[in-house]
């Protein structure tokens, strides 16, 4: 059911001309506007409503447009956003510890590893500061200090403490500030809202984006939206692992849907593994639970030094308080004394990942390692002691002290390890493995966030542009939140100037027609299908193929043996995947095996594109470029460029377009945090 | 572990519903309670029966998606924690466990345990917002230093995950513990007090349009918040809505 593709791309970034630090501003002074008398005659489509998408579509309805959102959650404020912890960055400087937006767009590339198109990123330091006052102004409450200013901490990969943040809720304040700011467009009419509504297929007239197909999630009535543009923001594709930090119901759909209409998709490889997580415990395991990189600012990283050690932690007979201090292995501390427990999330992944490999692992599977709070809960009783000037020397009182200075930062996160680990972190070191968080590979996008299907524009985790091979921790938000206030409202009128004269879209074109028509034959194949496999069977294999083969550490042999794997398991899904229920009811397992057959030809291109790219950089290992060190080897000379791909019709041949990246205002050197 | 289940089917809104009895052997203690729910349900796929329907996404805590009435409590019998966060180790050998939707008027279920709080979002649309547009001219963040102690009452109120556990707790089925956290996170702040007045009036008027009943101060609420949002918001929303 392939549709057909423009066979040639002009791969234009759009990026505009001048001084780096000049380029946002001047762009937005020269692009076309639309007047608020026209805003009111265009519709535009959002689909995604975390930060990305729910910021942008209260922005555009604030503007005047005539928003339509939909996500596929019961309500607009439990996107996965809301899930994320730690913080947000912002190159405010109140630390007064030398933050620049210069700075924070030098680590942002350099975290990167240089993959990301710089003046994308500069622009998004350049907004950052906004952001936060931006949110403030909604009632965000973020943390703050008894003089009754804004806190800052620190994150990985950075010397400065730029990071704002709430508890370890940060995701669910932002999310819930612009849930707020959505609610206020919705009760004045200019967002209509579709709740439990999944996008299926992009329209597609004369050229141009104009509309989507949705199905109810709770009828399974297959709807026709139309508008002069769609905006997708329905964030990354980590579940393709099948076991990862995201929600359940997190999904490639929308944007693999816009690919298939001709939306290149770009370094689909670059995947975050986020060092700190909550191990594995068994196979009925569903999901995996994120310990927040704010953690790595309190607490130390290691293993035993000795592997008997280890062992007889992982048997049981010893726990980790028998490990004298001269026996343990500060393995981060050690490799990295620069940044030590705040390098950046891939290098910090691959070091627990090769002492676990190495055999040094501390439960039961081999696959975790400690991250411990005690020196952090000695030194803040020891600060509070002093301060209240009670007695130093009293360990137990200045522990006591400790926890609940350490309580107060973390609270939260430690009771959530509490319950599902049924240990006590404050007492006992937490157990953590690298686990599958976030996708930067993603949508291709221009300078103008827009795909290359005119009027189709892709913001948030789920367009590619700014994080390059290997995401800091804390920009999440600060991109999703960028592209969805302070960006794609402006840059979307540059597009929609042409459309003040055409009029409504018309729903009843053949293009819908056809649309509608694709969109329900694969639902009533996957109906009809009589398979003896459930949706879930078939997810689970291919998240473990992709985890094996296409997770922290990647090899020619093994990607190439990862390709066959997947096709045949596809092939069977095809045949054999069993679908309960009908179509036009509620029916969760008939949403999961449309969001599995994406994920299937998704994990293709995954593969494809890790094949490809012989270098590592970021988040990409492989194996066969590294230096004596074990450190990540970059191929500057053949590989600074993002490997975008064209749809062709069979999943199994895509086509590679490149764009080079280009770095006029940054020296590029290899990344090193020693 | 071997259980048993009695848990509520119901086909669709309209429709009759009735508690229905499964076991499952051989559950390890370690599983979320919802991944013992996978397991069911992949049972009841293989065996060609429709699987039960649950609200969940997440699952760790904070979407506030995941809901279920287990033994007769919001959130299963431990407190501060989610359905999604109970494990099986709670449970026994051998028990009966009871599963209901979340019940309430303004609950309408959809099927089997899955309910509609599409309620929860009109009281927002209500008035649960600062009126300030996206213009990136506000004033600095740091113009208004707000104290310590504000800040982090507003913040535990807006912690909120707005599941709907006070209100399938309450005997009333009263919103007030989640429309009082909102009215509070906004009146704690300087950037609230603009609009204040309208807002707990408008809020509150949404409450009471959507067929939630009235608060009795039986206080199950506050015992059933996973996130363990405090009575106290409900005084400060009704001396607000005095004063409004």
């Amino acid at each position: 059911m392939s549709t057909a593709v423009k066979t040639e791309f002009q791969l234009s970034s759009g990026v505009p001309q001048g001084p780096l630090a000049e380029k946002w501003t001047s762009h937005k002074s020269k692009i076309r506007l639309v007047s608020p008398a026209n805003k009111l005659k265009i519709d535009v489509i959002v689909v995604g409503t975390g930060l990305a998408g729910g910021s942008a579509a209260a922005t555009l309805a604030e503007l005047g447009y005539n928003v339509k959102a939909f996500c596929f959650q019961d309500s607009a404020r439990r996107a996965h956003s809301i899930a994320a912890q730690g913080g947000i960055n912002a190159a405010k400087n109140y630390v007064g510890d030398g933050d620049s937006i210069y700075r924070l767009f030098y680590d942002t590339i350099k975290g990167g590893d240089y993959r990301a198109r710089e003046a994308n990123v500069y622009r998004l330091a350049e907004v950052s500061s906004n952001i936060i006052d931006q949110c403030v102004a909604q009632g965000v409450p973020f943390a703050r200090d008894y003089g009754g200013l804004l806190d800052n901490r620190s994150f990985g990969g950075v010397q400065v403490s730029r990071t704002f943040y709430a508890k370890g809720q940060t995701g669910q304040q932002l999310q819930l500030g612009c849930y707020s700011a959505l609610n206020r467009q919705i009760a004045r009419g200019k967002v209509k809202m579709y709740s439990r509504h999944e996008m299926m297929e992009l329209v597609i007239i004369d050229g141009k984006a104009r509309g989507i197909i949705a199905r109810d999630l709770i009828t399974g009535e297959i709807q026709r939206h139309s508008a002069h543009a769609v905006v997708i923001a329905s964030g990354g594709y980590g579940n393709v692992f099948y076991l990862s930090t995201n929600a359940m119901g997190s999904n490639v759909s929308a944007g693999w849907k816009i690919h298939k209409k001709g939306a290149l998709f770009a370094n689909p490889c670059f995947t975050q593994i986020h060092p700190t997580c909550i191990p594995v415990s068994g196979d009925y395991q569903s999901k995996l639970t994120l310990m927040s990189e704010s953690l790595r600012n309190d607490g130390r990283i290691w293993v035993p030094q000795q592997l008997e050690d280890a062992q007889a932690i992982r048997e049981g007979k010893k726990s980790p308080e028998d490990i004298p201090e001269n026996q343990r292995d500060y393995f981060l501390e050690r490799r990295y004394p620069a940044f030590g427990n705040l390098v950046p999330r891939d290098v910090a992944s691959r070091a627990a990942k090769e002492r676990c490999d190495a055999g040094y692992g501390v439960n039961v599977t081999g696959d975790a390692v400690f991250l411990d709070f005690q020196s952090a809960i000695e030194r803040y009783g020891r600060e509070q002691a002093h301060l209240q000037g009670s007695d130093e020397s009293n360990p137990e009182a200045t522990m006591k002290l400790g926890r609940e200075v350490v309580k107060a930062k973390y609270g939260n996160l430690f009771q959530m390890y509490e319950k599902i680990v049924d240990q006590n972190p404050y007492n006992t070191p937490m157990k953590i493995y690298p686990a599958v968080h976030y996708t930067m590979g993603g949508v291709w996008v221009d300078y103008n966030l827009m795909t290359t299907i005119p009027g189709c524009f892709c913001i948030g985790e789920a367009n590619f542009s700014d994080h390059g091979a290997n995401r800091l921790g804390a920009s999440a938000l600060m991109q999703g939140l960028a592209d969805g206030y302070f960006v794609l409202p402006y840059t979307i009128g540059d597009y929609l100037a042409d459309d003040i004269r055409t009029g409504p879209i018309s729903i009843d074109s053949k293009e819908f027609e056809k649309a509608e028509h694709q969109v329900k034959s694969q639902i009533d194949r996957l109906i009809k299908q009589n398979g003896t496999k459930s949706v879930d069977y078939f997810h689970k294999k291919l998240g473990r193929i992709i985890w094996d083969y296409c997770g922290m550490s990647r090899n020619e042999k093994g990607l190439k043996e990862a390709i066959e794997k997947i096709k045949e398991l596809y092939q069977e899904f095809q045949k054999n995947v069993f679908v309960p229920g009908r179509a036009n009811e509620y029916n969760e397992e008939l949403a999961k095996a449309c969001r599995v057959a994406d994920f299937f030809e998704l994990g293709l291109l995954m593969t494809i594109d890790a094949l490809d790219r012989t270098e590592s950089c970021g988040g990409h290992f492989r194996e066969e470029s590294q230096t004596p060190q074990g450190e990540a080897l970059r191929d500057d000379e053949n590989f600074m460029y993002v490997a975008t791909w064209e749809y062709t019709g069979k999943p199994n041949s895509p086509k590679l377009h490149k764009e080079d990246l280009i770095y006029h205002d940054i020296e590029v050197k290899s990344r090193s945090y020693k | 572990m071997d259980i048993k289940l009695k848990i509520w089917r119901q086909k669709n809104a309209t429709s009759k519903g009735k508690f229905e009895k499964y076991a499952l052997n051989e559950i390890n203690p370690e599983m979320s309670f919802l991944e013992m729910l996978d397991v069911l349900n992949e049972q009841l796929i293989s065996s060609g029966e429709s699987p039960v329907a649950f609200d969940h996404d997440c699952r760790e805590g904070i979407c506030g998606t995941c809901s279920l009435f287990i033994n007769g409590r919001a959130h299963g019998p431990d407190r501060f924690v989610t359905t999604c966060q109970l494990h099986m180790r709670r449970f026994k050998h051998g028990d009966t466990i009871t599963i209901e939707p979340f019940r309430a008027k303004a609950f309408p279920v959809i099927k089997d345990l899955v309910v509609d709080r599409a309620s929860f979002d009109r009281i927002q649309q209500s008035g649960g917002y600062i009126s300030v547009n996206t213009s990136g001219n506000t004033q600095d963040a740091n113009a208004i230093p707000i104290p310590k102690a504000d800040a982090d009452l507003s913040f535990e109120a807006a912690a909120c995950i707005g599941c709907g556990a006070c209100v399938a707790a309450c005997k009333n089925a009263s919103a007030m513990l989640f429309v009082s956290a909102k009215v509070s996170q906004y009146a704690l702040l300087p950037q609230g007090q603009v609009e204040s007045k309208r807002r707990v009036k408008n809020m509150v008027a949404q409450m009471d349009e959507e067929g939630f009943g009235n608060c009795t101060n039986t206080g199950a609420c506050e015992i059933e918040c996973p996130k363990g949002i405090s009575l106290e918001n409900i005084a400060r929303m009704n001396r607000e809505f005095i004063l409004g």
